[in-house]
């Protein structure tokens, strides 16, 4: 279904297989400090591999200039334009300012909305946050307990819809998805709004949709749309995690103890499947930012997506060269994490440590 | 063919599965009348003489001036909604299949060459690889889409980039393991070339796992060529896909005209989920743990 199932097999393999070299490649031989620094310096070339490489893709879309200026512009001004952005330099040196800049914190201007990038980006970022962690949070809260018990009956009638229901979470479109949700719940029934984010109050003087009611309205749709997948996954890694579990030494024996079903399910089996689901979650939550352009661009969501596809389609490239960065930041920094957690938390590497 | 050659077997068992097969014919006909389209759909949705702006939008069985029925109803353009839906999938199959078979091509020679190859090249193609795995398929296709341009090409480029890092992944898996085994060893003993060991010998015996990931990446490719040409970054207007068409019936949904979006989207729904059930059987097939 989807990249999901190969992308969890794959996971999974990195998570379960008892063989498994350490992420990076190299073999860990207990130098804690050493393998961070390893890590580190890994992690800043391939930052700055992505930077170059995302910068050099970027800067060969189409002329920036076409969409500053009315077709009308006379030469001089078009001129003075092209100076004041830096486009008449060649593109080494674009790149070389555009690294200084990044060094100071500098993403530049938008051409588009006139202010820097990075106050336009974090103005976005709440709403594209609060999105995305209730559909992530959501999805985890629903999917782990029923995944848990389509794993505990796997024959009955509840375990196949289940399961039927996360096949279908895997295979359909997010886009699609949304189209529906806005035509039954919006359209037809006319419950909840279509798009944008309604009535928001706020927190430490930034807007949240989710501390007023007409606010949570407008976010029901599109947190229901992007948690779908990740229910999805949740249900097929509770489900596969409950059922070998159940067949294990642990629960036998709590069993022998006397203890209750219910008892055993969540004091020892959420205890035992515990672990690939938070790595999977915290590894899941980058690639949700992701889809989150797709359903923001469904709902008119004003966050990070949203401002992404716009800038895209007005070539605001400042915008997407910064976008992309964070997340390619995002994503390195989130493996980096879990790399050191593994070689911190394996025990087998804890013994090679203390050799 | 023999009645017990292992493919007649395949088949067989395969065909013991109702849903399966049913997907699986489901998908034949669909290719087959995507294929057909010019032949079957009523009217050519990019012939622009052949539109009239009196039929635009109108509901599905409205009887246009043409002459004939429009079942689905009518786009924007006054277009027959059916047609352009047949010769979407049309579009929507090609971007697909062509970026399956680029992406198997190049992911597998990849995959069972580093794992042929062994020492730093493995380390190298393998660790690039995981990198990528890494990043969502969705925000890279997205970007690559946008940094190419509109176009066919570009947006096959854009899927095979996206997506060849599984089918490496797959292969490499397969290939590792078919290096240490006798058979390889006894070839290379030979005179035959480390080319011919890794393409006649070592990725054949690689398939099964392949074709699995295959079956589910097409799937998957057209999926993804839908969202983008839906975001705008796909196709060209002049040929529109499945996902075009979706996205351009968007716009009047809200006011109740749900036909122009939803036809298309139920086409691509039960290809994409035709495709999957299939992939699905087929893995159930090859995986070992799961024989009877």
């Amino acid at each position: 279904m989807r990249e999901a199932t190969v992308k969890m097999s794959v996971l999974l393999g990195t998570i379960f297989n008892p063989a498994r070299r350490l992420p990076g490649g190299q073999a860990f031989d207990g130098d804690m400090l050493g393998y961070f620094l390893q890590r580190l310096a890994q992690a800043l070339v391939v930052m700055l591999v992505i930077s170059a490489l995302v910068f050099a893709g970027v800067y060969g879309i189409g002329n920036p200039i076409d969409v500053l200026l009315s077709p009308d512009a006379t030469q001089a001004i078009r001129e003075a334009t092209i100076k004041a952005y830096g486009l008449d330099q060649p593109l080494w040196v674009q790149y070389r300012d555009f690294l200084l800049r990044l060094a100071a914190g500098d993403f530049g201007r938008s051409f588009v909305f006139n202010m820097p990038v990075l106050e336009l980006i974090l103005s976005r970022l709440p709403a594209t946050l609060e999105l995305t962690l209730l559909a992530v949070f959501g999805a985890t809260f629903a999917g782990v307990p029923l995944g848990m018990y389509a794993g505990y009956r796997p024959d009955g009638i509840a375990a196949r819809a289940i399961m039927a229901f996360s096949v279908l979470g895997f295979s359909v479109p997010t886009f699609w998805i949304g189209l529906v949700l806005i035509l039954t719940f919006a359209v037809t029934l006319g419950w909840l709004p279509a798009g944008g984010r309604g009535e928001t109050a706020d927190l430490f003087g930034v807007p949240f949709s989710f501390l007023t009611l007409d606010g949570w309205s407008y976010l029901a749709l599109p947190a229901l749309n992007l948690s779908l997948f990740k229910f999805a996954m949740m249900v097929r890694l509770a489900r596969a995690g409950t059922r070998e579990t159940m067949l294990g030494d642990a629960v036998k024996f709590a069993r022998a103890a006397g203890e209750s079903e219910w008892t055993i399910l969540h004091r020892h089996v959420l205890r035992l499947i515990a672990i690939p689901i938070v790595t999977v979650f915290g590894l899941e939550f980058g690639s949700t930012l992701a889809f989150a352009v797709v359903t923001e661009t469904i709902f008119s969501w004003p966050g990070v997506g949203k401002l992404i596809i716009d800038s895209i389609s007005s070539l605001d490239r400042p915008v997407m060269v910064a976008y992309l960065m964070l997340v390619a930041f995002l994503f390195i920094l989130i493996n980096f994490l879990v790399d050191i957690a593994y070689a911190a938390l394996d025990p087998r590497l804890r013994a090679a440590r203390a050799r | 063919m023999n009645g017990n050659s292992p493919l007649l077997r395949f088949w067989d068992e395969f065909v013991e599965n109702r849903v399966a097969l049913a997907a699986f014919l489901l998908v034949v006909a669909i290719v087959g009348i995507a294929a057909l389209a010019p032949i079957v759909a009523p009217q050519d949705p990019y012939d622009l003489a052949s539109l009239a702006l009196a039929d635009a939008r109108r509901p599905p069985g409205f009887v246009g001036s043409k002459g004939f029925t429009h079942w689905l109803g009518t786009d924007a353009q006054g277009r027959d909604l059916l047609s352009a839906i047949l010769y979407g999938l049309r579009v929507s199959l090609q971007v697909g299949l062509a970026a399956g078979a680029f992406a198997f091509a190049v992911g597998a020679t990849l995959g069972a060459v580093a794992a042929f190859a062994g020492g730093r090249t493995e380390s190298f193609i393998m660790r690039f690889i995981d990198l990528q795995l890494s990043f969502p398929a969705i925000l890279l296709a997205l970007v690559l889409a946008a940094v190419l341009g509109q176009g066919k090409w570009q947006l096959v480029t854009a899927l095979v980039t996206a997506q060849y890092a599984y089918f490496a992944r797959t292969a490499h898996g397969a290939a590792a393991a078919e290096r240490a085994k006798d058979y390889v060893m006894a070839a290379l003993s030979t005179p035959l070339s480390a080319r011919r060991v890794v393409f006649r010998h070592i990725l054949p015996n690689c398939l099964p796992p392949l074709i699995v990931v295959a079956t589910v990446q097409v799937a998957n490719s057209i999926a993804l060529e839908a969202t983008l040409s839906f975001l705008g970054l796909g196709l060209p207007v002049t040929e529109p896909s499945l996902g075009m068409l979706i996205a351009n019936g968007f716009q009047y949904m809200l006011s109740g005209r749900y036909w122009i979006s939803i036809y298309p989207g139920v086409a691509l729904i039960v290809l994409i989920v035709a495709i999957n059930l299939v992939g699905d059987q087929i893995r159930d097939q090859l995986n070992p743990r799961l024989r009877r």
